[in-house]
């Protein structure tokens, strides 16, 4: 069987590459691009965690746990991408570096 | 009526009708009735203690109107307490006091705070009252306050011109410091004795403290005798006296002359059982007294202004009323303030009435030959002024000789012949200030002539200056005097003939027109310094108020100050540091989340290794 | 086997992810992250969990991915948006994310590490339970977990709300005046 610790680094290389998406590209549709990475990531970890968890019977927490993210996931892309476009109708950029009037 | 409630009427009835003169609008005439007669009924309360108690020289009368504090072992009440001395100083207070109101009437007239100026002065004679009928020092003390807060409001009484705002501050502060000393003094007699009532101090001094003993004692003597130095304008704390004169001239009259000043010598002759315990004490009080009496009289010499003139001098004749207390005469300083009050205030009016009737004039020297044009104010003068230089048979002849003979029973020659030396110069400038005023050529003509409540004033202090010379005998009784038996052919006689010297030198000087010229450019400087008053004003400028302002000015950005000043800056800094982390930039925020869970990770991991 | 499937696996997972976020064409970058998604599902698989892998196939990459495409191409404008794009990233730039990220992967990484061996040996045990049904997923979805069901309910109907509301333009919002007299 595979090695736990291979699902591990899987999840862990995939997270932090999402990360440096997050914090390196300035165009709003790569930050959401970057922040699905994260979240599948994630999810890997969970499905993983069920898969390897030490009770007799096997467990479905884990995809139940999925199908969570994944609702989440949904919703927070649809907002996410209405404010895209609203930004683009507003300000005809998706530049989120020039978004910086919330401050003194 | 008792003559308990006789004696509370005495200081409570000025004081009511100041109260009433405070809220009530009256008319001219009204105020005038209320003032002057408030005055002159205690005045004539005084002369029927002084006739029931005719001869009887061991008399105590005593009143209380109540009780004040009553904490612990401090019980104060307002008592009062008349013996001898208490009776001649407010019969001194009262009868002089009516005729100066009486004088006022005439002199204020045309003032338009006629209200405000008789509110002040009943108030003054309320609060001497009270001073010289305490039983307790405390109330002793709220009435020295009181006559002081009455002289600084009376000197600054015309208070739109600055200068007189600024001598009433000079009066008040030098005062003032005086009046600490006092204070201190009263705490410390309290903390050793236990009681600050007057009478048991002094027998509680003398069982608490011996002569052997007496190193506490000469301190709370030292104490009330910086207190007496203040109020009674004597070295070092003279100099305020002569800039007093901003006031109006009863005013000068009423306080600087016949009584508040006086209110020292009270202290002390009050408290001489107490001060017998001190003899050192007793001749400090003598020497400031001798070097007062110096010091005033050479800077009389030189003035031009009038009223200078005669403050000058009254610092001098209360040097002489601290060298009889310092050699344990009490009873002729007593005599001498006595006299003092009637001449001086003589003096006074009479050069109120001058400068009343030469329209605020107060250069001697652009008066002359006014003998014909004033003849009751000339009059007056002439019999102030030899008062002044005790010519033989003025009450002045009668107090001065005795504290000379005083000086000598005690056996202090030196001060003697220095007494003897102010005496002479006394003289020299009391002729010389009638002569250049009166004689001569006229410059200035009067335009308006004494009104008639002055010129009464002035008659009847001028039969009390000829005639009042008798000692009172309750004095004696009191504080005995020394024995004066042997006295030299010269000790005995040079006090009398000196003035006589002292006016035919004036008299040569004013014949050759000496006066009011300087010719030697040596005599020059001298001149100088003696006509600032020995420039004390100079000296203590130097002495103590640049040191001040240098400091103050080191202190300008205020060193405590720095210490908010670096809290506030801090917390600038503090938030400009800070506010750079909302920069409203979408990835810095998510950095710091990143860099947070960095740190959390590595503060678990540290935590892991450990293990 | 199963350990060459997943190694190769995870080699197309990272290297589409790496792709993704360093493409500069936006929709190369979202075709990658297909390729990253059917990955993952590839991974669901090999662990058994094939209700999860069908779901990430048909809602991630069939339904999410593709509303990502749509709006690009709505905003999408040639050889403008792609000349903005390589204006706005570069590597020099992004030196400081790097830093932070591969100390944090540095981090977690050593975390893995620390694990003991034996619990790594106990856990290679459940390699001999049985698949999981999509009838069990059911049964746990209306038992135990259906308050999660009814939650998950709602959170997409107040995205589907904010959704239409935020996108709408701000010409269509505006209230004529003369509604108002009504």
């Amino acid at each position: 069987m595979i090695p736990i610790n291979w699902i591990l680094f899987l999840s862990l290389s995939l997270f932090s590459i999402g990360i440096f998406g997050v914090l390196a590209r300035r165009n709003l549709l790569f930050v959401l691009i970057s922040l699905e990475l994260m979240l599948n990531a994630v999810v890997i970890l969970f499905v993983a965690a069920s898969r390897y968890h030490e009770a007799s019977v096997a467990n479905s927490d884990g995809q139940i746990m999925y199908l969570l993210v994944l609702t989440l996931a949904a919703s927070e892309i649809a907002v996410g991408l209405s404010l895209v476009i609203h930004m683009y109708r507003q300000h005809h950029h998706l530049d989120i570096d020039k978004l910086n009037k919330l401050r003194d | 009526m008792s003559l308990s409630n006789l004696l509370l009427v005495i200081p409570l009835l000025p004081l009511l009708s100041a109260i009433i003169l405070l809220f009530c609008n009256l008319s001219r005439l009204w105020i005038s009735v209320l003032a002057v007669g408030s005055i002159s009924s205690v005045s004539l309360i005084s002369l029927f203690l002084n006739f029931h108690f005719w001869q009887q020289t061991d008399f105590v009368l005593t009143a209380s109107l109540g009780n004040w504090i009553n904490i612990a072992q401090l019980n104060i009440g307002f008592g009062l307490y008349l013996d001898s001395l208490s009776l001649v100083m407010i019969t001194i207070i009262s009868g002089v006091g009516a005729l100066i109101h009486l004088y006022s009437t005439g002199f204020m007239f045309e003032d338009k705070s006629f209200k405000r100026y008789f509110t002040y002065l009943n108030l003054f004679v309320s609060a001497m009252l009270f001073l010289v009928l305490a039983d307790n020092l405390l109330l002793l003390y709220l009435g020295w306050e009181g006559v002081g807060l009455c002289s600084y409001l009376l000197i600054g009484f015309w208070y739109q011109d600055k200068n007189n705002n600024l001598a009433a501050n000079k009066a008040f502060l030098m005062t003032r410091i005086g009046d600490t000393a006092m204070a201190i003094g009263l705490f410390l007699l309290f903390i050793q004795l236990g009681t600050l009532d007057i009478q048991a101090i002094q027998i509680k001094a003398h069982i608490v403290w011996s002569l052997s003993d007496n190193t506490i004692a000469s301190i709370c003597c030292l104490l009330l005798l910086g207190g007496a130095v203040g109020k009674s304008a004597q070295f070092p704390l003279q100099n305020w006296l002569p800039d007093a004169m901003a006031g109006p001239t009863p005013v000068s009259a009423l306080i600087h002359a016949a009584t508040m000043v006086t209110a020292g010598i009270y202290l002390i002759a009050r408290n001489s059982q107490l001060f017998q315990l001190a003899p050192d004490v007793l001749y400090i009080v003598a020497l400031i007294g001798t070097l007062t009496l110096l010091l005033g009289a050479s800077a009389a010499m030189v003035q031009s202004d009038l009223k200078r003139i005669l403050a000058y001098s009254t610092i001098s004749q209360l040097g002489y009323m601290f060298l009889a207390l310092g050699v344990g005469a009490g009873a002729s300083a007593v005599f001498h303030l006595m006299t003092h009050a009637f001449f001086k205030a003589l003096l006074f009016l009479s050069a109120g009435a001058l400068i009343y009737s030469l329209h605020h004039e107060h250069n001697i020297f652009k008066m002359g030959g006014l003998f014909k044009k004033l003849p009751v104010v000339a009059v007056s003068f002439a019999i102030g002024c030899s008062a002044l230089a005790s010519l033989p048979f003025t009450s002045g002849f009668f107090s001065k000789e005795l504290i000379l003979e005083q000086v000598i029973a005690s056996n202090s020659i030196g001060l003697w012949w220095a007494a003897v030396l102010g005496a002479f110069i006394t003289a020299f400038y009391s002729a010389r200030l009638f002569f250049v005023v009166f004689l001569g050529q006229a410059q200035l003509s009067p335009n308006k002539t004494p009104t008639k409540a002055m010129s009464i004033a002035l008659i009847i202090l001028c039969l009390f200056s000829l005639l009042g010379g008798i000692q009172p005998s309750g004095l004696t009784a009191l504080m005995p005097p020394l024995n004066a038996d042997n006295l030299t052919v010269l000790q005995h006689w040079l006090p009398i003939i000196l003035p006589f010297i002292a006016i035919s030198v004036a008299w040569w000087m004013f014949k050759t027109e000496r006066f009011g010229k300087t010719q030697y450019s040596a005599l020059k400087g001298i001149h100088q310094l003696l006509k600032s008053g020995w420039a004390f004003d100079q000296m203590y400028y130097i002495i103590f108020i640049q040191p001040f302002k240098f400091i103050c000015q080191l202190n300008k950005h205020d060193v405590i100050d720095l210490f908010y000043r670096l809290i506030e800056k801090t917390s600038c800094v503090f938030h400009k540091l800070f506010s750079k982390f909302q920069n409203g930039h979408l990835r810095s925020y998510n950095a710091s989340l990143v860099i947070f869970c960095i740190l959390a990770f590595a503060w678990f991991l540290s935590g892991e290794l450990i293990k | 086997m199963l350990d060459t499937i997943f190694i190769i696996t995870a080699a197309v997972i990272l290297i589409s992810a790496l792709l993704t976020i360093t493409a500069h064409n936006v929709v190369h970058a979202l075709l990658y992250l297909v390729i990253t998604m059917l990955g993952v599902s590839l991974v669901f698989f090999l662990l058994g969990s094939s209700f999860a892998a069908a779901l990430q196939i048909i809602v991630y990459a069939g339904a999410i991915m593709v509303l990502f495409i749509f709006v690009t191409m709505m905003l999408h404008q040639g050889e403008k948006s792609l000349a903005q794009e390589r204006h706005l990233f570069h590597f020099s730039t992004s030196i400081t994310a790097f830093i932070l990220c591969s100390i944090l992967f540095c981090e977690l990484a050593y975390l893995i590490l620390l694990t003991p061996v034996e619990t790594l040996s106990s856990l290679s045990q459940a390699q001999y339970s049985p698949a999981i049904t999509v009838k069990q997923i059911g049964i746990q979805l209306y038992g135990p977990y259906s308050l999660l069901v009814v939650i998950s309910a709602l959170m997409l109907l107040s995205a589907l709300i904010t959704a239409i509301h935020i996108s709408k333009s701000a010409a269509s919002i505006k209230i004529k005046p003369e509604d108002n007299n009504l």
